[in-house]
């Protein structure tokens, strides 16, 4: 399944987006939000939110300086 | 306000573009902005802001300078490690521009003094780099009704938002708060190649400078990301989110609170190293 993961296109397999944080290895999931075609996520709503083909998500990062996003 | 010969000389690059005019730069003479951080994003906004002719300029840090800031603020020099960040930063803007009125704050901003502060200025810029006083920012600015402008910088990235409170995106909108403790490792570990200060700093600076002559587009509504190992701005589009917790359809942030949360072990609560 391809989607567009912060302008680039990826072939998932994952269908929900805990699915995908952990396909696409995101180490520290507490310090991304999450938005998909637009709206930002609940953090809560991770597991019960289905990932489609041509979604566009971005993954905003936590920048304060000096800490580890990734 | 009237020009005098000298500082139509001083900004005639200004006073030359179709969209700043005599009357832009008056508009700049009387703006007031506020830089909280005098490291390394305000740094250069303070540079900037101060040869642009931005009336008057606040200055807030309580930290003293120290020589592993140096690789980044550049507005502090070698001769200036152990003098007061905020002294030292007011010290090269009036050295650059008589014209603005400098005012130094050294302290910390906290929930029960950030907003005498802010209300003072008409734009504020926040070069700090520790979430509570991020979101401390993000929350008075909101309760206040100012306009500022967030950043923030790691590594070989940067990412910067305007924020025009009550009508556009807050950062609370896209974090509900601060990230936990045990997900943020110290100040030094991550490291911040130095230009990247220059160049999200400088645009903030521009966000400043835009709002006060009331011209162009502001980053509002969008995340302006800057990637610079691969030399790439991506604007992401940010909208409001209706379940914000202090700028939603039904806030649980309803007054001005402390942002607790510790993220730097470096030198303690409230006083990490600016970016």
């Amino acid at each position: 399944m391809k989607i567009i993961v912060n302008g680039e296109e990826k072939d998932v397999a994952a269908t929900t987006v805990t699915g995908l944080l952990s396909e696409l290895k995101i180490r520290s999931p507490e310090q991304v939000a999450i938005e998909l075609n637009g709206d930002i996520l609940d953090r809560n709503a991770y597991e019960q939110t289905a990932v489609k083909e041509g979604d566009q998500l971005e993954f905003i990062y936590f920048m304060g300086g000096g800490h580890d996003a990734y | 306000m009237t020009l005098t010969d000298t500082q139509i000389e001083r900004y005639s690059r200004h006073i030359i573009l179709e969209q700043i005019g005599l009357a832009g730069q008056e508009r700049l003479l009387s703006s007031k902005a506020l830089i909280v951080g005098a490291g390394g994003l305000g740094s250069p906004a303070a540079l900037y802001l101060a040869a642009a002719g931005v009336g008057t300029i606040g200055i807030v840090d309580n930290d003293s300078v120290e020589i592993s800031n140096l690789q980044r603020q550049i507005i502090h020099h070698t001769a200036d490690i152990g003098r007061d960040k905020a002294l030292s930063a007011a010290e090269k803007m009036r050295a650059i521009n008589t014209d603005v009125q400098v005012r130094t704050y050294k302290q910390y901003l906290r929930a029960d003094n950030i907003d005498n502060i802010i209300r003072e200025y008409d734009f504020v810029i926040d070069g700090t780099d520790n979430f509570p006083s991020k979101f401390l920012i993000n929350d008075a600015c909101y309760f206040a009704g100012k306009p500022y402008s967030h950043a923030g910088i790691l590594r070989f990235s940067g990412q910067t938002m305007t924020v025009l409170p009550g009508q556009s995106a807050c950062l609370r909108c896209l974090f509900d708060g601060p990230p936990p403790p045990n997900a943020v490792p110290s100040c030094s570990q991550a490291g911040v190649l130095g230009v990247l200060a220059g160049v999200i700093g400088c645009l903030q600076a521009a966000e400043a400078l835009k709002f006060a002559l009331q011209q162009g587009e502001l980053l509002t509504n969008a995340l302006l990301t800057y990637d610079g190992l691969q030399g790439t701005f991506r604007k992401v589009p940010i909208r409001r989110n209706p379940h914000c917790r202090l700028c939603g359809e039904s806030p649980s942030i309803t007054t001005l609170e402390e942002v607790e949360q510790p993220v730097c072990d470096l030198k303690g609560k409230g006083s990490c190293c600016t970016t």
